[in-house]
């Protein structure tokens, strides 16, 4: 590739989901990993056929949730009947009923948050510019249209023979992305 | 086309439904449709028209705030025992109107029901700009609000810790968290939608904030793939969130032992009824909306036929309530319970407890009328009816029960002053401006969801 402008990669452009379906499923098939695909909606199984691992949001938000409950918890037990006891009645000071709702209510607002934090990060946005922008086409991504992308720094990107590829997929169109 | 379109979640076969969106939509169509309110400078003149009336209002609230924060609760009509008058009426009637938003986009999104995909948008934000009107009200009608941090849990020099055995501190707690996650919940949803609309900006500074609200969102499969799963399980999250809200809310009443408020149903009856009044509000936001955006190709008679029939079966749940308050004050032989039925239907507040029953109960028993559902005018009114009847029913339980307690010589009646009425008036001020702020400068529909709709229809 000497001398040639270096790439970030070739991105196809489809008008149909389930062509982008089945053209990421053959180019996982044909050994190109590193890769994404655009669609201006989720698209199920895209992810799968990409060769994806689960999204890791779940247990985010799992162990967030526990944590908020837990910490809940403790904060009102350790207020009430460490820090600040106040004998109601020779009522006991760590009673669990009331506080319930505080727990629950911690518990629902750590996880929310996590959730969302957890969406942002694993995504690295917010992210000011990336390469893929640099397509004119690529606007359609977020209206109408299909993309696949395989980036050159995938072991098996040649710019010829990758071409050649995907334009096997029988793509509208096939565009090298400026890096 | 039509049968494919709708809505499969519903027992078995091909039940034959009106589409959820008219016929040869395609994903250009929608965008177009919904992304040109928010990306074109025109707006039609009623939208101007409404943006000043509902600014006159706000500015009407900021004026009854004002003179609040010089004055004191004293300009209120609020006494002892009837402490805590309009600020509390209007606190658990606004938080009730945000539930709709949080029951249309988490628990219908987990039921699999698509027709929630046109207004779900549109009700989360109303549950947000409505629980701000909510929160206001408690902090005004604190003495003190100045202090309102008192009530949250932090390392003070006084040494000092919230009562976190109290419901007016659950209440802290759930209305704020409620109003987080509702707002992330949103954002969550919209972060798609501001990407097409930052793709398709004709202006530059358009452009750039919408890019700068789309945090660079590329709409890829590991974008969607993390944010499909963070959507499904803030739903999850936020699903409980809207039951537990007013219950906590009727927890304020029914830990306390005055009677009409010391009981059981309260919690179960108060969600039916924050729904029931929730439903009834996005109908009367939804119907002139789609009238004046043209967007009945997208918020179908279905939805609001579906809206109407969710209204009518909260609101069979919220008639039980009431007549299960009746049957219980007469079954406990509560000398105090019956007395207080007694008052709140035949007492000084009596003609108000018949104007309840007649805009709760007995109007929308109209709705059982296929032909008065698919009527865009009579149903606007029914919802209108149910609004008013649900903010009433907050001031009969608040009122009626505060002002005749147990200790004859402490009765007092409850007139409202000019500065109550000034300050309910103007919270709607605020709900309204920045409900057409938002359908201004936000796509008010889902895009994303509604081209998945298309793609699931062709």
């Amino acid at each position: 590739m000497n001398g040639a402008p270096p790439v970030y990669g070739l991105m196809a452009e489809f008008s149909k989901s389930e062509t982008l379906l089945a053209a990421a499923r053959l180019a996982y098939a044909s050994g190109y990993r590193q890769m994404d695909a655009f669609t201006p909606f989720p698209v199920e199984g895209l992810a799968e056929n990409l060769g994806r691992k689960k999204s890791l949001v779940p247990l985010i938000v799992l162990l967030a949730g526990i944590g908020g409950g837990a910490g809940g918890y403790f904060m009102e037990w350790y207020a009430m009947s460490l820090d600040y006891p106040i004998n109601i009645g020779g009522r006991p000071l760590s009673s669990w009923p009331p506080f319930v709702p505080i727990t629950f209510e911690l518990t629902i607002l750590a996880a929310a948050l996590a959730a969302v934090i957890a969406m942002f990060a694993l995504n690295r946005l917010p992210q000011p510019h990336h390469p893929v922008f640099n397509v004119p086409r690529f606007e359609r991504a977020s209206t109408d249209k299909f993309f696949l992308c395989i980036e050159a720094d995938d072991p098996k990107f040649d710019l010829a023979a990758t071409r050649q590829f995907l334009e096997t997929l029988k793509p509208d169109h096939v565009e090298e992305v400026e890096p | 086309m039509a049968d494919a379109s709708t809505n499969r979640g519903a027992g078995e076969g091909k039940i034959l439904l009106p589409p959820l969106m008219a016929p040869g939509q395609s994903f250009e169509s929608v965008t177009e449709t919904i992304g040109s309110i928010v990306l074109l400078p025109r707006q039609p003149k009623s939208w101007i028209v409404g943006a000043l009336i509902a600014f006159s209002l706000l500015m009407l609230f900021f004026v009854a705030v004002s003179w609040l924060l010089i004055r004191g609760v004293g300009i209120w009509g609020i006494n002892i025992p009837v402490a805590w008058g309009f600020a509390i009426v209007n606190f658990v009637w606004w938080i009730g109107i945000g539930h709709a938003g949080t029951f249309i986009s988490a628990i219908l999104l987990l039921l699999h029901q698509k027709w929630r995909t046109s207004i779900n948008r549109l009700t989360e934000a109303m549950t947000l700009f409505a629980v701000a009107c909510a929160g206001m009200f408690p902090l005004l009608h604190l003495g003190r609000p100045f202090v309102f941090y008192w009530l949250i849990p932090y390392p003070d020099t006084m040494g000092l810790w919230p009562q976190f055995r109290s419901p007016l501190v659950w209440d802290v707690f759930a209305v704020s968290t409620y109003f987080t996650v509702s707002l992330i919940f949103w954002y969550t949803g919209l972060v798609p939608d501001l990407a097409t609309l930052r793709d398709r900006a004709p202006t530059r500074t358009k452009q750039v904030i919408f890019g700068i609200l789309a945090m660079g969102w590329r709409g890829s499969a590991a974008h969607w793939q993390n944010h499909q799963s963070a959507y499904l399980l803030l739903a999850g999250l936020a699903a409980p969130l809207v039951l537990s809200v007013h219950s906590v809310v009727s927890f304020d009443f029914s830990v306390a032992m005055v009677p009409g408020w010391h009981s059981t149903i309260f919690p179960p009856y108060f969600v039916a009824g924050a729904i029931y009044s929730g439903f009834a509000m996005v109908l009367n936001i939804v119907i002139p909306i789609r009238k004046l955006y043209g967007l009945e190709s997208l918020i179908t008679k279905r939805h609001l036929n579906n809206m109407a029939v969710v209204m009518l079966a909260t609101g069979m749940m919220v008639t039980y309530g009431y007549v299960m308050e009746a049957f219980m004050a007469w079954y406990s032989g509560d000398v105090f319970e019956k007395a207080m039925m007694m008052n709140r239907a035949f007492g000084p507040y009596g003609w108000i407890f018949w104007g309840l029953m007649f805009l709760n109960v007995i109007v929308p028993q109209a709705l059982w009328s296929k032909r008065l559902r698919n009527n865009t005018i009579s149903l606007f009114f029914i919802a209108l009816s149910v609004n008013v009847g649900m903010w009433v029913e907050r001031f009969v339980i608040v009122v009626t029960s505060l002002s005749r307690d147990f200790t004859t010589s402490a009765f007092r009646m409850y007139y409202p002053t000019v500065w109550d009425w000034a300050t309910l008036f103007g919270s709607m001020g605020l709900f309204l401006t920045l409900l057409f702020l938002f359908v201004r400068f936000l796509p008010m529909i889902d895009i994303s969801e509604t081209r998945k709709l298309v793609e699931e229809s062709q």
